[in-house]
């Protein structure tokens, strides 16, 4: 019997030895809770798909280490030292607000390790690091796209402001968006401030519709928009509402109602887009698993990951520093979202419009760079 | 501005400061009995959104029985916290009771995003209530007549029962002095629950006028909502449960005032909120209804 167990026991070791030792450690710095909790859900439901479909790479298992950073930027940081120095992960992926990448990202670069953010759009996130990447399109580009979209498509030819003062996403984006407008000929008739957390925007939705704009640019998240949209549309606001990539969550519906009906935004994703093969492998995979329709931060996740694990194939290991190598020198790689060729840890990719009709996120057109 | 926009502002202010009103008288009770800053009020708050929220949407009931159910669930859930959590520490120092409110309030949040999830839920609105008038050119959303009704009326209420009852002599008495009052035969700890009872109760009627004006609901919205109140409290003299319903006002109008009239400083409203609450502290730290310090409730 005790030489039965002790056979037992060795195995139970052997493997546990054998599998550690075969395993890659990838963290995931998401926001799990806290205001952006519907970003990290969503982007975490993109991932564990992408994994589920490709569990392997260089003949070893790759393990996720999720945690939370709870929305918040001091969190982020803490999330990514926990990562490298407790889980020794390999490399990393996140987060999805610019300013808590822009908080976790240095961290990733004292430590060598790499970090590809999938839905970070502020051009600071990557400017300077060698070690932080991203999947998505950057702010400048996004901020032109809707410009364009607003002047050429919608014909809108005033517009009025309103940006969250403590998120780096939010003031690029608006300057980037300013920019484009004024030089088309389009005239800024305000510009107005809130921060995340409230609720309360009378006090500037009556300051930005006594200019008369015939539209509102609002780079924020879905919490702020969904409830800014509702207060807006009450006070009499007829004109088009324009958002950024931060405004697709299903919350921004369920919150928003009737308010965000025709609510415009740019985002990464659409499956009519069809950008790569990979393109329909992921919503045919996504539906299939979810029984719902995709989401641009699901299938930026999703592409975050094929691209790490491609990376670390080329790489032929799971070394921290020639991963970090193998990102830098991704050509042509097809993801869902788009074919990804990084420089300077920047990928260039179409913004595709979308537009709230009856309950529903729909395609409304696209913009290339 | 013109006197229009400037109306508008005034009522959407006045609005928003009955929401902190109601939240605050009953923070300030709690005060004023125990002389305890129960940190756990904004979370009860949270509750109960989601206690009135589950009971439309889950339960199916309609809206007034769910609502009055949520504010006895709520009522019920306070007098628990105080039993469980505030009671073994009555004879402990005010800080252990105080270290305790704020593990009460974090217990709270995080039970709340286990059990409810972490992202935001769409509080049910009335349609009658969210329907808009238009007064005089100022666009009002009949809700914002309906919650600062309700806030005076649940102020009328509990002042009826702080000076007209048996039981409000009770509590005012023990807001004097805890054992001289055991001494006449009172049972301190039946007229403390029942206070929790009470204030938290109001915090339920808040959060539901609360959550239909800003119909999003997530676990840690009682945090800032509980700071505001606390304010509001502490501007109206804490322990003052008209001076906090003043200071809810105040604290309301003018952070719907300051945006109005510092547009570019939109982004830093809150700023200005606890600048108004240090300034307070400094300079009448008795709020504007505390002359005198004996007179607590």
């Amino acid at each position: 019997m005790r030489k039965f167990l002790s056979i037992v026991l060795a195995i139970v070791v052997f493997s546990t030895l054998v599998f550690s030792a075969g395993t890659i450690k990838i963290g995931v710095d998401f926001p799990m809770t806290g205001v952006v909790a519907a970003f990290g859900q969503m982007s975490w439901d993109g991932l564990k798909l992408a994994h589920e479909m490709y569990p392997t790479v260089l003949g070893k298992q790759i393990e996720l280490v999720l945690m939370d950073n709870k929305s918040d930027k001091t969190e982020a940081a803490n999330v990514a030292s926990r990562l490298i120095e407790k889980e020794h992960v390999k490399a990393i992926i996140g987060c999805i607000c610019s300013s808590n990448t822009l908080a976790a990202g240095p961290i990733a670069e004292r430590a060598h390790v790499p970090m590809v953010s999938s839905a970070s759009t502020n051009p600071l996130v990557t400017q300077g690091k060698k070690y932080v990447f991203r999947v998505c399109f950057t702010d400048p580009f996004q901020g032109k796209a809707a410009a364009l979209f607003a002047y050429k498509q919608l014909g809108v030819k005033k517009v009025a402001v309103i940006l969250e003062v403590s998120q780096d996403y939010s003031i690029g984006l608006a300057n980037f968006f300013k920019k484009t407008f004024k030089k088309l000929g389009g005239k800024i008739t305000g510009t107005y401030f809130y921060v995340t957390g409230d609720v309360d925007f009378t006090a500037q939705l009556n300051a930005a519709l006594a200019t008369h704009p015939d539209a509102l640019y609002v780079p924020g998240y879905y919490p702020e928009i969904s409830l800014m949209a509702r207060q807006a549309r009450q006070m009499g606001f007829k004109g088009y509402i324009l958002c950024g990539d931060g405004a697709e969550a299903p919350e921004l519906i369920k919150i928003g109602g009737k308010a965000v009906e025709g609510l415009y935004y740019t985002t990464h994703f659409d499956p009519k887009m069809a950008a790569s093969e990979m393109t329909d492998k992921f919503v045919k995979a996504y539906t299939e698993k979810y029984h719902k329709n995709t989401d641009a931060l699901g299938a930026l996740a999703f592409d975050a990951y094929l691209l790490l694990r491609d990376a670390i194939q080329r790489a032929g290991s799971d070394d921290p520093q020639k991963i970090r190598d193998a990102l830098e020198n991704t050509k042509g790689f097809k993801g869902a979202t788009g074919i990804i060729t990084i420089h300077h840890g920047d990928p260039t990719k179409s913004a595709v419009i979308k537009k709230v009709e009856n309950g529903k996120f729909v395609y409304a057109g696209f913009v290339n760079p | 501005m013109n006197i229009q926009l400037f109306l508008q502002n005034l009522a959407n202010g006045v609005s928003l400061g009955s929401v902190y009103a109601l939240i605050a008288i009953g923070y300030t009770l709690i005060y004023g009995i125990l002389r305890l800053i129960n940190f756990a009020h904004g979370d009860i708050f949270m509750l109960a959104t989601y206690f009135a929220f589950y009971g439309i949407s889950l339960l199916f009931l309609p809206w007034y029985v769910s609502f009055t159910l949520t504010v006895i669930a709520i009522a019920l859930v306070g007098f628990l916290i105080d039993r469980i959590a505030y009671k073994p520490l009555r004879n402990a120092p005010r800080i252990s009771a105080l270290i305790t409110a704020i593990a009460v309030s974090l217990f709270l949040e995080n039970f709340a995003i286990v059990v409810f999830g972490g992202r935001p839920k769409p509080f049910p609105v009335l349609p009658e209530l969210n329907k808009m008038s238009l007064i005089g050119g100022i666009r009002i959303q009949n809700l914002t007549f309906v919650i600062p009704i309700v806030a005076i009326l649940s102020l009328l209420l509990l002042i009826w029962i702080l000076f007209k009852t048996k039981i409000g002599m009770a509590m005012r008495a023990l807001s004097r002095d805890i054992d001289t009052t055991k001494l006449m035969g009172v049972d301190a700890d039946k007229i403390i629950g029942f206070t929790f009872a009470l204030g938290s109760g109001l915090a339920a009627i808040g959060g539901i006028m609360y959550a239909m004006k800003y119909p999003s609901i997530y676990p840690l919205m009682g945090i800032m909502v509980g700071l505001k109140a606390f304010i509001a409290a502490v501007i109206g003299g804490i322990g003052n449960v008209l001076g906090a319903a003043l200071g809810g006002f105040f604290l309301g109008v003018m952070e719907i005032m300051i945006v109005a009239l510092f547009p570019s400083l939109s982004g830093f409203r809150d700023v200005f909120t606890f600048s108004i609450f240090i300034i307070f502290l400094i300079v009448k730290p008795t709020g504007i209804m505390g002359e005198s310090m004996e007179e607590k409730v």
